[in-house]
């Protein structure tokens, strides 16, 4: 029985491949930007997890604040008893971007991070002994193929870009001589030992180290991710509920000729939903390796944003990971449910003797508008309170997800509303026609335009916060990097030397040092400025209060960047507790793009609090025709390598490439979604051309020409896909407010002002207008060609 | 001695968490065992002993880095002011991935402590490593200190130290002294370990006198009693088929002293060595054949069948005695583990002393 | 006794009140008879075939099919009913349009996994529709879509046949031949037949007519 049943529902699908095209293609591309967004943080995050393993993250770990740790020190550590095992970590910089040194020593390490030594073949010796030996992975030992560093061995299952090698190679290749980042402290200790403070007073215990940091400073990042990865998603089950919506309608005779032919009516909806769990497996199978595809098109950037902006250790490879293959599966899965569930509730319920028409799907409902309507407030009512009293990351996304889901269950009225003012100043019978079939046709469409709305106010959101965003940093930079010239001496004598050097060579030599210490709990950056009127003059300060240069100068107060102050939510006048002592907080300034919390002190005051600060790093204030000059001396007398001299113009090319990059993937989603969207727009119009005959056949027979007809539908796909991205227009303005003065605060730390940038919107108008053409095309052609018999047909029968 | 760290590497089984030290102590093992057949051949630069030198104190209490091996161990059998028997174990290895020092961390000399408390029910056990050249283990001669980590064996000289261990569970703090002369073993500090010829240098001081205190679980146990000390160094392990080692240090009433050991060998009869220490510290060597051990019982410990009762002899010194050990599961669960406890022994002779077995598998 | 309809009764919604469309109907018809339901349009004839066919439920009476009370069955043992023992031809055919006509005709019979290929190529032969077998019901004429569905309702051989105006969309000429062909098949089969019709022309020719009005039988 189900046999014979099931090859007749499956008839169905054979008789119209196009329709299950629709289906799989709509489930599949929505799986696929799910999946991907997912396989790509999955990535990352495994990277982060294995990074931080490697270096014995989840242990307890003794640091220093403000620099680094004397070996006296770890030794006298050993000899009171303390089982702890020093790590030397700093970045190599190759040809190839830099990557993560991590010296160990494999005799006292912890077994997670000893075994990475098991891959030595035979002579330890030459891991201990220079030149040494690196070990990492495959793709990481690729970038450190380099005459300059230590021979490679390739281990299976190493972090991404990171190296290990022994602690005494570490400290030599990275300068370190002497010198240890952090004590990892083993689970057991033996039964007595002496207090830290007794032993090593400038040391404190974290209880873990390592990479926790960077799961903490990514997060916003992959929510991000994950929020575009959802938006298609959501765009995606539009086209699935309309295709299936549609296949059980045009099936409703079909099901009923079923039931009253003997098929039970449970029989009937297990057999739709062994069918619709068919099409999910074979579409989510699509659709993650649709998505393996995108991400591992996106990681790469993605990749490169994460170390570029944070440092994390992530490659731009893609493994195989059974965790988002499975959840690929399960939201296609779940998608269908959510997309059918109506439909297959319809059908369990449906009398034997149900009208056999298709009707629902394609009439407009005065009620279901309404509901719509009643659903859009509701949600429009949650964003808002979301706004008013929520706070954090995820509600900031809730807050967006309300939004636009209610902007989009609102457009149906809207647009009806319009076509209803249209129709009544129209002064033609054909206009008069024109707008009524229009809006006939509205529920039928009203799904693939809510999908583009969706797209196109995403679209905007996201350019015009990105556009802000750019506008802004690049302001930013300007004032930010005011000196000429940026120089790294080698060695605190060298950098002395260079200053006497420069003097009568500059305007001004302005100390850049800073040293990585814990402020309020948490990881940052304290830099030392000299009183100078370059700073003065051109810092970005939010705000400060007055003579706040003098204090600083004074080293009575300091200046914290914005993610700081918001974090703590200190003002001017504010004290804060920093390593050393408590200042006044001075003032607050724009610090984009910085992960970290930052705080500047006057440069006396910094060398006071941590004397073996490396003094290195200078801005130099020079005429720019005198730039070259002052180069060519510095590699003569002082042997500085190019690397060691940046001028402002490199620095802000590279910062804005970074930005660039780290925006590459969202508008490779935004680019996606929209195709999502334009594909929604297409099937919708081309299973509705087959019911439109008999709308269509009348105009025909009082005299329109199937040409003229053709064109009016191709006008009329046009005219709602403008009207569609008119009401995207202000639906992404809100969006991209709340992204700068929501999601980013949140996310960030910082509060971008907002520009608008119309012509942006023209070119999308004209992209969205060419999609719908597009997707209308076919379907016009299609009728102007359909033989006149068709036409007649719908007078001759019924159907 | 020689033998017993060597034949425990060679038992030793790749365990993932100690995977980085196997493989220095492997390459260890694997260099010096392709070279064990040509005697005193010196491999990679190694220094190899030859007959006839005669030791120079205190500098060669110091280390030898351009041996391969060498160590510094100490075994103490002990009585509580509880009354009960204790031993004590301190062992400071030294290996050389090359016959050098360097500078810093690139000194190739490896350093490895064991320690070992045993009480009639109970054995705690604890293990360091350190790398030479940093300061966090070494030796120097004179005024003598032997230390990795916190644990240490310090002088003024070797003939008075302090000794300390400690693991998670248990720790001890005694002091060692005696007037008595380090004694030679072997011919002249010339120990043979084969017929094949292999040999370390090897002198003791069995004459200890020790008082200090133990801590156990459950609290500080004061003790007195000997210790034995045994220096030792070479580059040279055992031959191929020699898969284990009976060590035995015995303490009779009378004072006199007796280390014999026993080299069980797959390919023909065991190799055997003894020295009778008299009262004074003059030392008689045996050859080959003199001394005899053989197991009388067996204990199953850490999955392994080791003989715990013996019937020890040396018919030329009319020594027939049972040897039994204190707590029969004194093993030595440490990277290369081996078992390591003390003994009593009755018969023509009775008196205390300390037992070690290798190759147990 | 083939089918025994007693006191049968049904209302449906309606303005102002109720409307009775059935009202104390009893019948029987034994095997290999035929019988024709006439009445004017809302005389309750199809609402009585649907009631005889499982397909919807009566407010009072019984039917009885064979030794089965309808009234006691779920829509499970309804449904098997309907493939087993009750065929229905409709007025607008319902066939399935994803289906060809091979396909159509055997499907009630595979539904009921009673299907004789044999039988349905007599079937397909005799209803003339040999030569449309791969034809999709879209290509088919009335008429021929109606030989469709007679010959799907007797592909699984059901003792009980029920047609419910099956020419109502067909031309007089045709409308004959394709009752010819049912009669002659159904009297083939041996099984009873109920015909819902008003035209008296055709009612003449089954051998009972019963004629309903205001849903009693008159």
């Amino acid at each position: 029985m189900r046999r014979a049943a099931l090859s007749a529902l499956w008839s169905h699908w054979r008789r119209h491949p196009f329709q299950l095209l629709t289906l799989i293609l709509g489930l599949a591309l929505a799986t696929a930007l799910w999946s991907g967004v997912q396989a790509i943080n999955a990535e990352a995050r495994a990277s982060y997890d294995a990074a931080s393993e490697a270096v014995g993250g989840t242990r307890p770990v003794l640091i220093r604040d403000g620099g680094e740790i004397d070996q006296a020190t770890y030794i006298a550590l050993r000899r009171a008893g303390w089982q702890v095992s020093p790590i030397v970590e700093g970045w190599l910089f190759t040809e190839a971007g830099r990557v993560r040194l991590v010296g160990i020593d494999p005799l006292t390490a912890p077994a997670e991070i000893a075994v990475a030594t098991t891959v030595l073949d035979g002579e330890i010796s030459d891991f201990f002994t220079p030149p040494g030996q690196l070990i990492a992975s495959a793709a990481t030992a690729e970038r450190l193929r380099d005459p300059g560093l230590p021979p490679v061995l390739v281990a299976e299952g190493m972090a991404p870009s990171l190296a290990f090698t022994d602690i005494g190679i570490a400290q030599r290749l990275l300068g370190m001589e002497g010198r240890i980042t952090r004590l990892i402290v083993r689970e057991t200790q033996p039964l007595t030992i002496p207090p830290l403070s007794a032993i090593a007073p400038d040391l404190t215990r974290r209880d873990s180290g390592g990479q926790a940091d960077l799961a903490r400073l990514t997060d916003s990042f992959h929510l991000n991710l994950t929020a575009f990865g959802l938006l298609s998603f959501a765009v995606g089950l539009f086209i699935v509920h309309g295709a299936i919506a549609l296949a059980f309608e045009q099936r409703r005779p079909v099901f009923r000729t079923l039931r009253a032919l003997g098929l039970p009516a449970r029989d009937l909806t297990l057999l739709l939903v062994a069918e619709l769990l068919a099409f999910a497996v074979v579409a989510g199978a699509l659709g993650v390796a649709l998505g393996y595809l995108i991400a591992a098109a996106l990681l790469p950037d993605v990749a490169a944003t994460l170390r570029g902006l944070y440092g994390a250790p992530v490659e731009g490879a893609l493994a195989f990971r059974p965790v988002w293959w499975a959840a690929g599966f399960a939201i296609a899965v779940a998608g269908t449910a959510a997309a059918s569930a109506g439909a297959l509730w319809k059908i369990a319920r449906l009398p034997v003797l149900a009208p056999a028409r298709p009707r629902a799907w394609a009439m407009a409902s005065q009620a279901t508008l309404w509901l719509q309507l009643a659903a859009a407030g509701a949600l429009a009512a949650l964003s808002l309170a979301t706004i008013l009293f929520g706070s954090g990351l995820v509600a900031g996304f809730v807050m967006l997800g309300a939004l636009l889901l209610a902007a989009a269950l609102l457009l149906p009225a809207i647009l009806s509303a319009v076509l209803a003012v249209a129709a009544r100043g129209a002064k033609s019978v054909l206009a008069q026609w024109f707008w009524a079939d229009t809006r006939q046709q509205l529920p039928g469409l009203s799904l693939a335009l809510m999908a583009l709305l969706l797209a196109l106010a995403a679209n905007i959101g996201v350019g015009t916060m990105v556009s802000s965003f750019r506008l802004t940093f690049t302001g930013w930079l300007d004032q930010r990097l005011a000196s000429e010239l940026y120089v790294t001496a080698e060695t605190n004598e060298q950098a002395d030397e260079m200053v006497a050097f420069l003097e009568p060579l500059t305007d001004a030599i302005l100390p850049i040092w800073n040293v990585e210490a814990q402020v309020l709990g948490a990881p940052a950056e304290i830099f030392g400025v000299a009183d100078h009127a370059t700073y003065r003059d051109h810092w970005p300060l939010l705000s400060a209060s007055a003579g706040v240069w003098d204090a600083v100068a004074a080293g009575e107060a300091v200046l914290v960047n914005e993610q700081l102050a918001r974090r703590e939510r200190l003002t001017p006048g504010d004290t804060i507790a920093l390593p050393g002592g408590t200042l006044t907080v001075g003032g607050v300034y724009s610090d984009y793009g910085n992960p970290l919390a930052q705080v500047l002190i006057g440069v006396d005051a910094l060398v006071a609090r941590f004397p073996d600060v490396e003094r290195t790093g200078y801005g130099l204030r020079l005429p720019p025709d005198r730039l070259d000059a002052v180069r060519t001396a510095l590699t003569r007398d002082f042997g500085l390598p190019p690397d060691n001299m940046i001028d402002q113009q490199a620095i802000k090319a590279f910062s804005l490439q970074v930005f660039d990059r780290t925006f590459t993937v969202t508008g490779a989603l935004n680019v996606l979604t929209l195709a999502v969207a334009g594909f929604a727009i297409l099937t919708s119009l081309l299973t509705l051309a087959a019911m439109r005959l008999p709308q269509l056949a009348p105009a025909w027979a009082l005299g329109l020409t199937r040409a003229q007809l053709a064109r009016l539908e191709l006008g009329r796909a046009l005219m709602l896909a403008a009207l569609t991205m008119v009401l995207a227009v202000p639906v992404g303005l809100v969006l991209a407010w709340v992204l700068l003065a929501v999601i980013n605060v949140e996310a960030f730390g910082w509060r971008l002002p907002m520009h608008l940038f119309p012509r942006d919107w023209a070119v999308l108008g004209v992209l969205a207008l060419v999609a719908a053409g597009l997707a209308s095309l076919w379907p016009a052609v299609k009728l102007s060609r359909v033989p006149p018999s068709q036409l007649l047909k719908v007078f001759s029968n019924e159907r | 001695m020689n033998a017993r760290a060597l034949t425990s590497l060679r038992s030793s089984r790749l365990s993932a968490t100690l995977g980085a030290l196997f493989l220095l102590l492997f390459t260890t093992l694997t260099h010096a065992q392709g070279f064990a057949g040509l005697g005193s051949t010196a491999d990679d630069g190694f220094s190899v002993p030859q007959r006839g030198t005669p030791f120079t104190f205190p500098e060669d209490h110091g280390p030898h880095p351009d041996y391969r091996i060498e160590w510094w161990y100490v075994t103490a059998t002990l009585t509580g002011a509880d009354g009960r028997d204790y031993g004590i174990q301190w062992t400071l290895f030294r290996s050389a991935l090359r016959p050098e020092t360097g500078p810093g961390w690139e000194d190739p000399q490896i350093w490895m402590g064991h320690a070992g408390l045993t009480t009639p029910d109970a054995h705690f056990v604890a293990e360091r490593f350190a790398r030479g050249g940093v300061g966090q283990a070494g030796v120097t001669a004179a005024p003598f200190d032997a230390y990795i980590d916190e644990w240490h064996m310090r002088g003024p000289s070797l003939s008075e130290v302090n000794l300390t261990a400690q693991g998670t569970d248990f720790s001890y703090d005694l002091n060692l002294a005696t007037d008595k002369p380090f004694v030679p073993q072997g011919d002249m500090g010339y120990s043979v370990k084969s017929g094949g010829g292999q040999a370390s240098y090897y002198y003791s001081q069995p004459f200890y006198e020790v008082s200090g205190t133990l801590t156990l679980p459950d609290g500080p146990v004061a003790v007195t009693g000997n210790a034995w000390l045994d220096r030792e160094w070479s580059s040279q392990p055992l031959s191929d088929t020699q898969t284990g080692w009976d060590w035995f240090s015995l303490v009779f009433d009378t004072g006199e002293r007796l280390m014999g050991f026993r080299l069980r060998d797959t390919a023909g009869p065991d190799y055997t060595a003894a020295t009778w220490i008299t009262e004074d510290g003059d030392p008689t060597p045996f050859p080959d054949g003199a001394f005899a051990a053989d197991p009388l019982g067996e204990t199953e410990v850490a999955g392994r069948d080791v003989p715990t009762r013996w019937r020890v002899r040396l018919p030329d010194r009319d020594l027939d005695v049972t040897v039994e050990a204190l707590y029969p599961n004194a093993w030595m669960e440490t990277s290369f583990p081996y078992w390591e406890g003390p003994v009593s022994f009755t018969g023509t002779h009775s008196g205390r002393g300390y037992l070690e077995m290798t190759g147990y598998e | 006794m083939l089918l025994t309809v007693t006191d049968l009764s049904k209302s449906f919604p309606g303005d102002p009140g109720p409307v009775r469309v059935l009202d104390g109907i009893s019948l029987r018809l034994a095997a290999g008879e035929t019988l024709a339901l006439t009445g004017e349009s809302g005389s309750g004839k199809s609402t009585l075939l649907h009631v005889i066919a499982g397909m919807e439920a009566p407010d009072a009476g019984e039917v009885t099919l064979g030794d089965t009370a309808i009234s006691t069955l779920d829509d499970k043992g309804r449904a098997r009913l309907r493939r087993e023992t009750v065929s229905v031809i409709f007025q607008q055919f319902n066939l399935i349009p994803s289906l060809d006509v091979a396909a159509n005709i055997a499907f009630q019979a595979r539904l009921a996994d009673r299907h004789d290929a044999d039988w349905c190529a007599t079937l397909t032969d005799r209803l003339g529709l040999a030569e449309h077998a791969a034809k999709y019901p879209e290509q088919l004429s009335g008429g021929q879509q109606q030989r469709v569905a007679i010959g799907r309702a007797l592909a699984g051989k059901p003792p009980l046949v029920l047609a419910d105006e099956p020419t109502g969309n067909l031309d007089e000429a045709t409308g004959d031949a394709v009752i010819d062909l049912m009669l002659e098949l159904v009297s083939e089969t041996g099984a009873g037949l109920l015909m819902v019709t008003h035209s008296d022309r055709l009612a003449a020719r089954l051998t009972r007519r019963l004629h309903l009005s205001r849903g009693r039988v008159a």
